[in-house]
C-alpha cells in the first residue's frame, strides 16, 4: 500500500458539505500543494484548518481540513479531511487537483479494506466487510454497464481500436521481422496518427472541462432578457427542491448553476450571461451568449415578460431553438398583459408562485418526448473516467516526444500500449489477448 | 533406482536430463531413438524473436540449447536491430544433422546421465504419487522423479490429405498408451495439432529467381561462455520467394481435399502458423504469400520451404509446389503433413511443472501445449531443476515474469492455459525492455550460481562484466567531449544536434542517436562490446527502464504473497461464482498469479486477501 488514494466519503449530491478524505503515506505532502493556510507539514495531529483549496492561482473553494496524523486514524496511515460546502463541481474540482498532484482514486471500499489490513478494524467484522466491498463493486459495476452504453464507449472505443491496430502492426514487425510483405511502422507513418489521436483525446477533456458535462443528468438553461426574472424562477424552482447551489464567488468555471432531482431525473441548470446579473442592474443581454447556452442545452426555457411587448431580440431567441427542447415561460402573470405570443406556453409568476408546478411539468413532458439529445450528457461522466482519458493523454503526448527524440518503436510502444490500457479502463474492457487477437486477424505470418 | 528419468530425448529432454545430472543427480534418459537425441523435425533454426532470448537465458542458467547452436550453425543475424534493445533477438540457421550430434556430445560428457533406448508405456504409481516408468516390454526402473517430454508422440496421426498415419515425425512409432494412461490416473489430456511444410531437394531449384537472405556481418554468439568460431563469409543464404495467383487457385480448387478443410482434423493448430491453406482462405485479398528456402543441413541437400506448411494430398502438393517461381521443376523430397497428438492441460501443473494431481511427476516441453524447440528447451531446464529440487528437499525455482521470458512462458501456461499450441512472441511479455537479450546473464546467472548450474569460472566472467560496466559509467560521467569546429561539423553531417558546453560522454550517449562508434575518434573506450551496449541501453532507455523496474517490484511484492496448497475456495464467502470456479480450478501459487487469472475481479482478490489475513493470519 504505497500509493495514496482519495475519494467523496459522503454520498454525492446529498447534503450541503461533501467530505473528501486522502489516505496514504503522501497524504500531507499531496495536500498542502493544493491548500492555502497553515502548512499542513508543520502542524498538530488531529487539528482542523480553514483555509482555501487552489488551483495555481484560482481559488476552487473555501475549506475546513482535518489533518490525521498515522497511526491512529481510520486506516492507520496519514487521513486527511477536507471539508467542502461545494456542489458536485467543486467536488470533483478539488479531486481532480488531488489526482494531478500524485493521488490515486479509491477502489469502492478501498478505504475500510486499508484499515482491516491495517489491523485497525476486528477481524470479527470480516464477513460484513466482505459484504461490503461486494456491494460496493456491484454497484461500481453496474455504473460501468451504464456507461458502456454511450457515446463515450463509442469514441473511446474507436481510438483504442486505432491504438490497437498500430501497436499490432508494430508488434507484428518485431515478432516476424522477415516478413517483407508488411507494411513497417515508422517514427514518419505513425506521427500523424498519434497527433489525430491527440487531438480527439484532447478534444473529450476540453469537453469535460467546460463543465456541461462533468455531470450526468439533463442540462437545462433559461434565457431571456434581463428583466423577465429568470433568476427568481431559478431560486424558486432549486429552493423548493432543497437543491445543492453552488454560486461561490470566484469558481467561474462552475458553469452548473445548480441542480434538482424531477421525477428521477437530475436536472442541471445552466449559468448563461443574464442569469447572474440582478434585477436592478439593467443590462442589455448579449445574443451571442444566449445563442451558446441555447447549443449546450438539452431544454431551453425562454422566460417573457407577461407586462412586455415581444421585440425582435426575443423573436429571434425563440426562433433560433428547436421546438423539441424549447419551453416557452411567460413571468409575471401578476402584471397587465401585454404581451402576445401565439407559441404554447406555460404561464406563472415568481410572486404568488404561480404556474411553477406547470413549468416543472413542461420539462418532465419534453423529458418523456425523449427528443432530447441525451447522448452528449453522458459523455464523460465521472472524475474517474476523466483522470483517465488525461493519463491516456499523457501518455500519447510522451509517444510523440518519443518520436521526436528519435526513440526507437519499441519505447515509443510503450507510451501507445499504456495509453490502450488506460482507455480499456474507462470503457471495461481490457482482456488480454486482444492484442494478439488483432494481430493474428489482420496479418498473414507464420511458418 | 534412478533420481530422475527422463521420457523423450527432444530438446526439453536433453536440457532436463543435462541439468539435473549437473546437479548431482543420477538420471536416466530414455528415448525410442538414440538417433533422433535433440532432433529438429520442423524449421532448420534455433531463436528467433523472443525464443533468441529464451536461448540466451537457458544459456544463463547452465543449459546447453545455446552452445550448441553456436557450434551448430552456418548462419546467424540479430534481428530487430533497429527497432529497439528490448526485442533485439538472435536467430541461427542450424544444421540439422550437426546440432544433434553435438548435443549427444555434450550428453554423454555428463558422468550422472545414462542414456537408454526404450519405448515407455506407463507410470507406476502409488497413491497418486509417481514411483518409476513402465516400458512397453513390461520393464519397470524405479525413480524418485519422472520428466515426460514426449513432445509429439503421444497419439500422434500425421496427416496428409484425406490419409491419416498412426506414427510420430519420421515415420517413428507413437506412443500408443500413456495419454490414455495418464488419462486413467485422473490427468485432463487436450488435442492439438500442428504442422510442417515440404522440403525440396536442392538441385531442382532455380535460386536465380529468388531474392537472397544473408547472415549478419558481425559476429554474434548465444551463450555467454565462448567466442564465435565461425567464419563470417562462409555463411550460407537463405532464398526469399512468393506465392501467386496461380498457387492461390490450385489451392481453391482442392481445398476440400486438405486434412484441415475436408474435416479429417481434430486437434486444434496453431493461430500463429497457420498453413498454406489458411493464410489463401482468411487473407483472400493478398495476392502473393512470402516464403523462405533454408538449407536444412550443409551436408545433405534438403531445403526447406518456410511458410508452405500444407495438409493437402501429395498430388495436390506437387502441383502447388511447382506454381512457385524457381521451383518450376522442384523434385520434393518430403511432403507436407499436419500432425496431431495428445497434450496435457497446464493448468493441471504447478508453477514449478510438477503435476497437481500425479506427485513427482514434471512434464514439459510439447506435452504442456507448447510449439517450439526454445520454449520446450526452457521448460526441460526448469522441470530439471525443480525435480532435482524437490529431491534435495529444497525451495522450488520458478522465475518471476519480469526476471526471465521463461518466467512469462510458464506463467502463461499454469495461469491461462492453453487453446493452441503456445508459441513466445515479445508483445506477451509486460516487462520486455527489462527482459533484454543483452542482459539475460546480469538476470539469470547468479541464479544459477546457486542452483549448482553455473560455475566458478563463468561466475567470474559475469562478475568482471559487472565490475565493468560499473567502470565504464564511472568514466563516462567524468570525462568531456571538447565540442571544436571539427566536432561540430561532424554532428552537424550527421544531421544530429550539435552539443553545447562541452558535455560529458555520459550525456552525449544518453542520446539515442549517439553510439560509442560515432564518438569512438574522440575517444576509445577500451572495454568489450557487450559492456559498452550494456551501459549504451542503462544511459539510453534509463527513464523506461526505471519505470518498468518499478512496476514490477510492485508485481514481487504481491508476487511473494503465497497462498496456502490447502485453501478451500469453497469455504469463502462473496467470491463470485466465475471467480471460485477458477480459482479451484488453477490454484494459484500466489495472490499475483491469482489476479492474472481472466475472470477474478480486484473485488475477488480483496476477499481473498482479507480471507487468507482472517484465516492464516497472512501479511
Amino acid at each position: 500500500m504505497e500509493d495514496t488514494i482519495c475519494a467523496v466519503a459522503t454520498s454525492p449530491g446529498i447534503g450541503a458539505i461533501s467530505i473528501i478524505r486522502v489516505s496514504g503515506k503522501d497524504a500531507i505532502k499531496i495536500v498542502n500543494n493544493i491548500f492555502k493556510g497553515d502548512n499542513l507539514k508543520e502542524v498538530a495531529s488531529h487539528t482542523i484548518h480553514y483555509g482555501y483549496i487552489m488551483d495555481e492561482n484560482e481559488v476552487v473553494d473555501e475549506v475546513l481540513v482535518s489533518v490525521m496524523l498515522k497511526p491512529k486514524t481510520y486506516t492507520t496511515e496519514d487521513v486527511i479531511e477536507i471539508n467542502s460546502h461545494g456542489g458536485i463541481n467543486t467536488t470533483n474540482r478539488i479531486l481532480e487537483l488531488l489526482l494531478e498532484h500524485g493521488c490515486r482514486l479509491a477502489e469502492p471500499g478501498e478505504f475500510t479494506k486499508r484499515a482491516f489490513l491495517n489491523g485497525r478494524i476486528d477481524l470479527t467484522k470480516a464477513e460484513s466487510i466482505n459484504d461490503l466491498i461486494n456491494a460496493k463493486s456491484d454497484q461500481a459495476r453496474m455504473l460501468a454497464l451504464n456507461n458502456l452504453k454511450g457515446a463515450l464507449w463509442e469514441e473511446v472505443g474507436k481510438i483504442r481500436k486505432k491504438l490497437v491496430e498500430v501497436m499490432s502492426n508494430i508488434e507484428v514487425n518485431i515478432d516476424y521481422p522477415e516478413y517483407e510483405d508488411i507494411e513497417v511502422v515508422t517514427h514518419e507513418n505513425l506521427l500523424p496518427k498519434l497527433n489525430d489521436i491527440k487531438n480527439k483525446l484532447e478534444e473529450m477533456l476540453r469537453n469535460s472541462k467546460n463543465g456541461r458535462i462533468i455531470n450526468e443528468g439533463i442540462q437545462v438553461c433559461l434565457v431571456g432578457r434581463p428583466n423577465t426574472g429568470k433568476s427568481s424562477i431559478l431560486n424558486h424552482l432549486l429552493g423548493s427542491e432543497k437543491a445543492i447551489v453552488t454560486n461561490i464567488a470566484g469558481t467561474t468555471r462552475d458553469i452548473v448553476e445548480g441542480s434538482m432531482n424531477l421525477n428521477g431525473y437530475l436536472i442541471n441548470f445552466i449559468d448563461t450571461a443574464g442569469i447572474r446579473e440582478t434585477e436592478d442592474k439593467i443590462e442589455q443581454i448579449g445574443v451571442a451568449k444566449s445563442k451558446e447556452a441555447i447549443k449546450e442545452a438539452d431544454i431551453v426555457i425562454v422566460v417573457l415578460n407577461n407586462n412586455e411587448k415581444l421585440n425582435k431580440e426575443d423573436e429571434e431567441i425563440i426562433n433560433k431553438i428547436d421546438p423539441d427542447k424549447r419551453i416557452i415561460f411567460v413571468n409575471k402573470s401578476d402584471l397587465a398583459n401585454k404581451l402576445k405570443i401565439e407559441k404554447d406556453y406555460v404561464i406563472g409568476n415568481t410572486i404568488n408562485i404561480d404556474g411553477l408546478d406547470s413549468l416543472k411539468k413542461a420539462i418532465i413532458d419534453k423529458l418523456n418526448l425523449g427528443n432530447i439529445n441525451i447522448k452528449d450528457v453522458t459523455y464523460i461522466s465521472n472524475i474517474r473516467q476523466i483522470d483517465l482519458l488525461k493519463k491516456a493523454l499523457n501518455n500519447v503526448k510522451d509517444a510523440i516526444k518519443n518520436i521526436e527524440g528519435l526513440m526507437p518503436i519499441d519505447i515509443v510502444e510503450i507510451d501507445i500500449n499504456n495509453a490502450w490500457q488506460h482507455l480499456g479502463e474507462i470503457t471495461g474492457e481490457v482482456y488480454q489477448e486482444e492484442l494478439l487477437d488483432t494481430l493474428f486477424s489482420k496479418f498473414c505470418v507464420g511458418k | 533406482m534412478y533420481d530422475v528419468i527422463v521420457v523423450g530425448g527432444g530438446h526439453a529432454g536433453c536440457e532436463a536430463s543435462n541439468i539435473a545430472a549437473k546437479m548431482g543427480m543420477k538420471t536416466l534418459l530414455l528415448t525410442m531413438n538414440k538417433n533422433n537425441i535433440a532432433d529438429m523435425p520442423c524449421n532448420p533454426s534455433i531463436g528467433g524473436t523472443a525464443k533468441g532470448i529464451i536461448v540466451r537465458e537457458i544459456d544463463a542458467l547452465g543449459g546447453l540449447m545455446g552452445i550448441v547452436a553456436d557450434l551448430s550453425h552456418f548462419q546467424i543475424k540479430m534481428l530487430n536491430n533497429s527497432k529497439g534493445p528490448a526485442v533485439r533477438s538472435l536467430r541461427a540457421q542450424a544444421d540439422k544433422r550437426v546440432y544433434p550430434k553435438k548435443m549427444l556430445e555434450f550428453l554423454e560428457k555428463n558422468s550422472n546421465l545414462e542414456i537408454k533406448e526404450g519405448m515407455v508405456e506407463d507410470l507406476l504409481v502409488e497413491n497418486n504419487v509417481v514411483k518409476g516408468v513402465i516400458l512397453d516390454n513390461k520393464e519397470i526402473i524405479l525413480s524418485k522423479t519422472v520428466i515426460l517430454t514426449t513432445g509429439t508422440y503421444l497419439k500422434a496421426n500425421i496427416l496428409v490429405g484425406d490419409t491419416s498415419k498412426e506414427e510420430g515425425p519420421h515415420g517413428e512409432k507413437r506412443s500408443n498408451y500413456l495419454s490414455d494412461n495418464l488419462k486413467k490416473y485422473g490427468l485432463n489430456i487436450i488435442r492439438l495439432k500442428t504442422g510442417t511444410p515440404p522440403r525440396i531437394k536442392k538441385e531442382s531449384i532455380d535460386f536465380s529467381k529468388m531474392q537472397e537472405e544473408l547472415g549478419d556481418p558481425t559476429f554474434h554468439t548465444f551463450s555467454f561462455d565462448i567466442k564465435p568460431t565461425y567464419d563470417i563469409n562462409l555463411q550460407q543464404k537463405c532464398y526469399l520467394l512468393y506465392t501467386n495467383e496461380n498457387t492461390h487457385n490450385i489451392i481453391r480448387k482442392h481445398l476440400s481435399e486438405s486434412a484441415m478443410y475436408g474435416g479429417y482434423a481434430t486437434g486444434v493448430g496453431p493461430r500463429y502458423c497457420p498453413s498454406i491453406e489458411d493464410k489463401v482462405v482468411r487473407f483472400a485479398d493478398k495476392e502473393k504469400h512470402q516464403l523462405f528456402l533454408e538449407p536444412e543441413s550443409i551436408y545433405y541437400d534438403e531445403w526447406y520451404l518456410q511458410g508452405f506448411s500444407s495438409s493437402m494430398p501429395t498430388y495436390v502438393q506437387e502441383e502447388m509446389v511447382h506454381s512457385l517461381t524457381g521451383l518450376e521443376h522442384a523434385i520434393i523430397t518430403k511432403y507436407a503433413y499436419a500432425i496431431e497428438y495428445d497434450a496435457i492441460n497446464p493448468l493441471q501443473m504447478n508453477a514449478n511443472l510438477e503435476n497437481k494431481i500425479l506427485k513427482n511427476l514434471f512434464t514439459a516441453g510439447q506435452i504442456n501445449g507448447t510449439s517450439g524447440y526454445e520454449e520446450a528447451a526452457g521448460q526441460g531446464l526448469m522441470a530439471g531443476i525443480n525435480a532435482a529440487l524437490k529431491i534435495q528437499g529444497k525451495k522450488e525455482f520458478v522465475l518471476k515474469r519480469n526476471e526471465a521470458y521463461i518466467g512469462v512462458l510458464i506463467d502463461d501456461l499454469v495461469t491461462k492455459g492453453v487453446k493452441d499450441p503456445y508459441r513466445m512472441l515479445t508483445s506477451r511479455a509486460e516487462f520486455r525492455l527489462i527482459l533484454r537479450s543483452d542482459n539475460a546473464d546480469l538476470r539469470l546467472r547468479s541464479m544459477g550460481y546457486e542452483l549448482g548450474t553455473i560455475s566458478e569460472e563463468q561466475m567470474n566472467r559475469l562478475n568482471k562484466k559487472i565490475e565493468d560496466i560499473k567502470l565504464l559509467s564511472e568514466e563516462l560521467k567524468n570525462k568531456r567531449l571538447k565540442i571544436t569546429k571539427e566536432v561540430s561539423n561532424k554532428f552537424k553531417l550527421n544531421n544530429m544536434e550539435i552539443p553545447k558546453n562541452n558535455p560529458t560522454y555520459e550525456e552525449l550517449l544518453k542520446r539515442p542517436e549517439v553510439t560509442f562508434e560515432f564518438l569512438d575518434e574522440y575517444h576509445h573506450f577500451d572495454y568489450d562490446n557487450e559492456v559498452l551496449e550494456q551501459v549504451s541501453i542503462e544511459l539510453k532507455y534509463n527513464g523506461y527502464i526505471k519505470k518498468a523496474i518499478k512496476e514490477a517490484n510492485k508485481l514481487i511484492k504481491i508476487e511473494e504473497k503465497e497462498i496456502p496448497k490447502d485453501i478451500d475456495y469453497h469455504k469463502i464467502k462473496n467470491l463470485a461464482s466465475e471467480a471460485r470456479q477458477k480459482l479451484s480450478e488453477i490454484r494459484p501459487r500466489t495472490i499475483a498469479q491469482a489476479s492474472r487469472i481472466s475472470g477474478v475481479n480486484p473485488a475477488d482478490i480483496t476477499i481473498l486477501a482479507i480471507y487468507l489475513k482472517k484465516e492464516y493470519n497472512h501479511e
